[in-house]
């Protein structure tokens, strides 16, 4: 019989060698809901287990530099608790936030979510958006990387076998920013995106957009960041026209599949929308209208 | 009307008292099929085919027989090769030979899933590694998934010796047609040539699963002279018994069945997948053998009901009357003949009192899982056509799709195109409680649409048994040999309570197993309330007339001359004499001293079920950039005979709804080009969550049963009838579009709504 090794170190070091050391495949896990799946349907079978959760600085969320430092295992749960970070952005909260249900919030992370590595993670978007960057450390120490770098392709990212993700760095906020995420499944809830888009802008006092990110899920291999999308916001506050062009080049970034969850043709016209959608909240939000998510 | 109680005097029936299996429910304790162990107990696993149709060339199990920790392994070769022969389920056919090779593969495998060996291993990981130790040899075949592509002419045929049965002269080829059935009443073609006004449609429906939470399970057990014990989720202990020993080829009385704690059947646990195996590993192994599925497994080689294609047709007057109905069906039965089609030919124009009719079915197999009953199996399917054609049809004619259905509703004395004439049915008592709800009439924004649709269900009655108890100290216990499913514990408490006159809190129900209880008919049928609960009355009352023959015995006065009220005994009138009146609990601590244990079993084989009828409708709100549909307000309205405790009628209404709801808009069977099933589990297999629905208004329509002692007819399996047409005419009437093919899910009907924009701009 196949054995199956846990450990649960408490420094970054130790991780590493651990992740260094071990002769078959080795996952970091933090709050196991992708991973312990995986290991119950037999789709992985790792050697090793590193829980990452007794590292310093893996749980938790900090200020920094009028950022936020979210710790790499920190849960969907204490991010919806931060209410400074609810408040600068509300985009990411949400989208970590329909991930699973109650219970699935107690334990999955955002480092989790970037890691596993689908294409429809919900998070992931909702990062890219935000242009937050990624704190890998390894045996060289530690490097920064933007989160749309991580995802390479389905299942995997450009993090070495014994690298991980100490933590999730979110940018500062300029005045007149905010973001937004939504996602389309069938149901309400407990489903995978079958797309999913977040906007983030900045507008001057006028309601101009000065800048915009937008990124698309679930319609590529990988997460999406559509610089046209956000090019076509830039100048503009959101007329029929700009939302036209935005649809168009969401739309346009387009490569999904066809399977079980949706069409290509269906996938496709739902970025258009979720685009518009999400940056009409993006824009209310950023113009002080609308507080929190809804 | 002869009830045993004025219903102006009923004390407990019609309460909601608390649920006597609730505390057990909500703490854990309850002993659900997969909770059981034994000393010294072992695992077994299934091997299943990855084929959707293969012949089985070879099976080598010695490889996995080598593994350490490996105590068994069995191949249909450990069965015996049953004859063809027809059993009664409780809500259709099943033929013993198709059971047998359902449960292990013999010659072939016929769909993906399909179970082919079966281990048992000291524990749950030997057992699966021994799995991939069992070498089985296929040449594989073509596959057939779709209803109509397996009955064309050329396609892959699963059975050599199956001919279609119903046509002549009889087919000399062999074909996937298992068989034709047909319905005829007046002349359709005449009937058709009065019509000013005629509807069309052809419609689909997907396969869908019962869904149950709780997976099969069973834990068996067989001693050196092979007295077997069998454990396990089910909706009948006997049937478990029944069914075992016939794949066995045992002796009945070798077999005690014991039914656990059972979380939801819906029809899919009227039948056995695990049990018989279970037994064969534990014969062989010597030693207790539990089996439990994945849910992998349930989706892939358990239930589901049937896909189908519909075609309907029904023709009017101008003024509403409808001169003919015609309907062609062809069901999905999976890979064995046997699906819902004679029903399916029956519930669509139940409803209605039409002077022609036309029906003809086809029974298909295709290599897809057999299917199994599901609340009322095959009426929602047909009636999803047949009401969304109403609804058509009201429209056309420019009628209240309500006033359509009054006018031509069946009615006392109406006679079916299958030959049964219509007594003391509520179908009008609940369309006008639907026409009068104010739902019916509440105002819709822009964007949203209602629709109504009906539903009509048979129901059954059959064998059961009942037992009531006294105890010593006055305490009763019913028992009753249904697995409660639906509340029926509750009721059966309540019906025994109230005939002797006794607070509910004193009577315990138990569900008994084979031994404890005489032989009754599984749970299924919505008929447990009904022939079980008229059993427990008839003991109850058999009780009564005990208690007052002992007190008339302590008295020394006639038993005639003695009164039964309120759980006391008085004397009957000033000539019996004065005596104090005696309580039950006094009489019972007496009994010994008076003939000895006071107690009565029934058995009984009920006639006279009353049919259920169910009206519901539905508000929608199209997202029409999306194409997804959120239900906003949901009213289902049935005739239910007599509520024995309302809540959990309720909540069999709101429960059917629900099903109902997600086989119109999400659920169904994906394959991919080799005959596998894309979506087996719960996140791609879209059943409703509860954040998806509306609070679902149950309105009760109370049209007692003449032929139930309190009035009882079933309530089960009506209220998932309605519910997909419903959605679909509610559909219609916030976009303008008639959905024929379920489900109605978000990419459909976007690009539905796209056609029709595309259409309306060219
Ligand atoms: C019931 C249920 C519902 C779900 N619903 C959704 C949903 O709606 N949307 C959605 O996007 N996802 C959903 N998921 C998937 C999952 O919950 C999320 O992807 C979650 O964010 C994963 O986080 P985790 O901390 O549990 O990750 P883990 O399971 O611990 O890890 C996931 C992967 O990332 C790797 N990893 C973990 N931590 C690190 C690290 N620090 N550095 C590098 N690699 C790491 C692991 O090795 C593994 O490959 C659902 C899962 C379940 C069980």
């Amino acid at each position: 019989m196949p054995s199956l090794n846990y450990a649960a170190p408490t420094s970054v070091q130790e991780a590493v060698a651990l992740l260094a050391g071990a002769a078959g495949l080795a996952k970091p896990m933090a709050g196991g809901t992708d991973l312990l799946v995986q290991l119950r349907s037999g789709r992985l079978k790792p050697e090793l287990i590193v829980d990452t959760k007794q590292i310093p600085g893996m749980i938790g969320i900090r200020e920094e530099a009028g950022g936020f430092v979210i710790g790499g295992a920190t849960s969907g749960a204490m991010l919806e608790a931060h209410a400074a970070l609810k408040a600068a952005w509300p985009g990411v909260v949400e989208a970590m936030d329909l991930i699973g249900s109650e219970q699935i919030q107690g334990r999955a992370s955002l480092a989790g979510n970037l890691c596993n590595a689908s294409p429809a993670a919900d998070s992931v978007p909702a990062m890219i958006a935000a242009a937050a960057v990624a704190v890998i450390v390894g045996p060289k120490g530690e490097r920064t990387v933007p989160v749309e770098s991580i995802v390479v392709s389905p299942g995997r990212t450009s993090l070495a076998r014994d690298e991980f993700i100490l933590a999730i760095r979110l940018p500062p906020r300029p005045a007149h920013s905010g973001d937004a995420y939504l996602r389309f499944i069938p149901r309400t809830e407990m489903d995978i995106a079958v797309v999913g888009c977040g906007v983030n802008v900045t507008l001057d006092a006028a309601g101009v957009c000065t800048a915009a990110r937008v990124s698309v899920g679930a319609v590529a291999p990988t997460p999406l960041l559509v610089a046209e999308a956000g090019a076509a916001l830039v100048g503009h506050t959101l007329d029929e026209a700009t939302l036209a062009k935005l649809d168009a080049a969401a739309r346009a970034a387009c490569k999904p599949i066809s399977d079980k969850r949706g069409t290509i043709e269906y996938r496709i016209k739902v970025a258009g929308v979720l685009a518009r959608r999400a940056a009409a909240i993006a824009f209310e939000r950023a113009a002080g209208r609308v507080a929190k998510g809804h | 009307m002869n009830y045993i109680i004025p219903q102006s005097e009923l004390k407990v029936v019609g309460t909601r008292p608390v649920r006597p299996d609730g505390v057990d429910k909500v703490t854990g304790r309850a002993t659900f099929g997969a909770d059981m162990t034994l000393a010294g107990m072992i695992w077994g696993k299934m091997l299943r085919s990855p084929h959707a149709h293969a012949r089985i060339v070879a099976i080598d199990t010695s490889r996995a027989l080598a593994l350490p920790g490996v105590r068994a392994v069995v191949t249909a070769a450990d069965f015996p090769d049953i004859a063809s022969e027809e059993a009664f389920v409780g809500e259709g056919p099943m033929n013993f030979r198709d059971l047998s090779r359902n449960c292990l593969a013999r010659d072939k495998v016929l769909y993906e899933g399909h179970a082919v060996a079966a281990v048992a291993a000291a524990s749950q990981s030997v057992a699966e590694a021994a799995l991939d130790l069992i070498d089985v040899t296929y040449e594989v075949l073509p596959h057939v998934i779709d209803v109509e592509a397996a009955m064309a002419a050329g396609a892959p045929i699963l059975h050599e010796d199956m001919f279609t049965v119903g046509i002549e002269p009889k087919p000399t080829k062999p074909s996937n047609i298992a068989k034709r059935v047909a319905f005829a009443k007046g002349d359709a073609e005449a009937g058709f040539r009065e019509a000013d006004v005629i509807v069309e449609g052809r419609y689909t429906t997907q396969p869908v699963h019962q869904a149950y939470i709780e997976p099969h399970a069973c834990l068996a057990q067989v001693a050196a002279d092979g007295q077997a014990h069998i454990y396990s989720s089910t909706q009948g202990q006997f049937m478990v018994r029944a069914y075992c020993a016939k794949v066995l080829g045992w002796e009945i009385a070798d077999i005690r069945s014991y039914p656990m704690e059972i979380g939801g059947g819906f029809g899919g646990k009227t039948l056995v997948y695990l049990e018989p195996v279970a037994l064969a590993l534990a014969r062989k192994a010597g030693r207790p053998v539990k089996m439990v599925m994945t849910r992998e497994e349930v989706f892939r080689a358990s239930g589901p009901t049937s896909g189908a294609v519909i075609e309907v047709k029904i023709g009017a007057r101008r003024d509403g009357s409808i001169v003919a109905a015609r309907e062609v069906l062809k069901y999905q039965a999976g890979a064995f003949a046997g699906s819902p089609i004679g029903p399916g030919c029956m519930c669509g124009f139940a409803m209605y009192d039409l002077p022609n009719v036309d029906v003809v079915g086809y029974d298909v197999v295709s290599n897809r899982p057999k299917v199994a009953a599901y609340r009322a199996p095959g009426a929602p399917i047909t009636s999803f056509a047949v009401e969304s054609a109403m609804d058509d049809l009201a429209r056309k004619l420019k009628i209240d799709p309500l006033a359509l259905r009054e006018m031509n509703g069946a009615r006392d004395g109406s006679k079916t195109h299958y030959g049964v004439t219509h007594r003391d049915i509520g179908f009008l008592a609940t369309l006008e409680a639907a026409r009068s709800h104010p739902h019916y009439s509440a105002p819709l924004k822009p964007g949203q649409g209602r629709g109504v649709a009906c539903g009509f269900w048979f129901n059954i009655g059959g064998e059961s048994s009942g037992a009531v108890h006294v105890n010593e100290d006055g305490s009763i216990s019913v028992v009753s040999g249904n697995p409660d499913i639906g509340g029926s514990r509750a009721s059966m408490a309540m019906m025994a309570a109230e005939v002797l006159g006794v607070p509910i809190e004193h009577v315990r129900p138990i569900v008994g197993d084979t031994a404890s209880i005489g032989f009754s008919h599984l749970t299924g049928g919505s008929r447990v309330t009904f022939a079980t609960g008229m059993a427990v009355t008839q003991a109850a009352e058999r009780v009564v007339d005990q208690l007052k023959q002992r007190a008339a015995q302590i008295w020394e006065i006639p038993a005639e001359a003695v009164e039964w009220k309120d759980g006391k005994a008085y004397p009957a009138g000033l000539n019996a004499g004065a005596f104090e009146p005696l309580s039950l609990a006094q009489i019972a601590l007496k009994a010994g001293r008076t003939g000895g244990p006071i107690s009565s079993e029934v058995t009984l084989n009920a006639q006279g079920a009353g049919p259920g009828f169910g009206c519901h409708i539905c508000d929608v709100e199209v997202d029409s950039e999306t194409g997804h549909v959120k239900i906003l307000r949901y009213t289902a309205v049935q005739d239910v005979g007599k509520a024995i405790h309302p809540s959990y009628v309720e909540g069999q209404i709101q429960g059917g709804a629900a099903q109902g709801i997600g086989w119109a808009l999400n659920e169904e069977y994906i394959y991919d080009k080799d005959g596998k099933m894309e979506n087996a589990g719960f996140l791609d297999y879209r059943v409703p969550v509860a954040s998806d629905l509306p609070l679902i208004e149950a309105v009760m329509v109370e049209v007692p049963n003449p032929r139930h002692p309190f009035g009882v007819r079933g309530v089960g399996e009506v209220p998932i009838v309605p519910p997909m047409a419903a959605v679909a005419n509610a559909i219609r009437a916030a976009t303008g579009l008639r959905m024929p093919d379920l489900p109605i899910s978000p990419p459909k009907l976007r690009a539905a709504l796209d056609a029709a924009s595309g259409a309306k701009a060219a």
